[in-house]
């Protein structure tokens, strides 16, 4: 089991109530992570509209889960 | 001053100092957008909104489009502020502007950065109605999946 920290954002940010957390896991990727959080929380966007970072930089869905990072959920942006 | 060539505000920008950022000798041409408040979205009438972001990822990201219209384009000077925050109908959301020694790179720099910070920056838009109603937009346009 992996300790991680989550951040959420916008609308995943309200449905889980909180802007991040801590997270145990052996999700066996950043894909299965997230699909472990979205039922946590019934997060309605499908990981296929999202992206995800680790530790501040874009990452792969099919990245390993490591221990100790900073993992963000990154909805759809709607800057400009 | 800021010297980054993008970076996220909490408060207006004076946009003499950003004009003087970019202005060069060897500049001919300048141009510029704004992007600003509407009072309405998808026929929705809109009181105002609030963007949020990720600001360290954002500011990465933005620093890289700017950096990747440089080597793109034939420029003497490009950046970028975003604000963040509460903004009211009409406040100024986004500035670019550019430089270049003829006006086509200058235009299709402009056009090319905010296109990319539109499609690629983590930054959030939070729309209040005027039916008290209130939501995040998500469009559907923008990427999604792996880096």
């Amino acid at each position: 089991m992996s300790a991680v920290h989550l951040l959420y954002f916008a609308s995943l940010r309200d449905a889980a109530g909180q802007g991040g957390e801590t997270w145990t896991t052996d999700a066996v990727d950043l894909r299965a992570l997230y699909m472990e959080v979205q039922a946590r929380h019934g997060f309605a966007l499908p990981v296929e509209r999202l992206r995800v970072a680790v530790d501040g930089a874009f990452a792969r869905w099919t990245d390993p889960v490591c221990a100790g990072s900073e993992i963000a959920f990154i909805p759809p942006v709607s800057g400009g | 001053m800021e010297n980054r060539d993008f970076w996220l505000a909490d408060a207006p920008v004076d946009l003499a100092p950003l004009r003087r950022r970019v202005q060069h000798d060897r500049a001919g041409a300048f141009a510029s957008f704004e992007g600003w408040v509407r009072n309405h979205n998808e026929g929705r009438p809109v009181h105002g909104l609030r963007y949020e972001s990720y600001v360290a990822l954002a500011e990465a990201e933005g620093a890289k489009v700017v950096a990747e219209a440089r080597a793109k384009f034939d420029l003497c000077g490009a950046l970028c502020v975003h604000r963040v925050g509460d903004l009211a109908i009409g406040d100024m959301a986004v500035w670019v502007g550019v430089t270049a020694a003829h006006r086509g790179a200058a235009f299709e720099a402009c056009r090319w950065i905010i296109d990319e910070i539109k499609d690629r920056v983590p930054i959030w838009k939070h729309e209040r109605y005027a039916d008290g109603d209130a939501g995040w937009l998500h469009p559907d346009t923008g990427r999604g999946v792996d880096a």
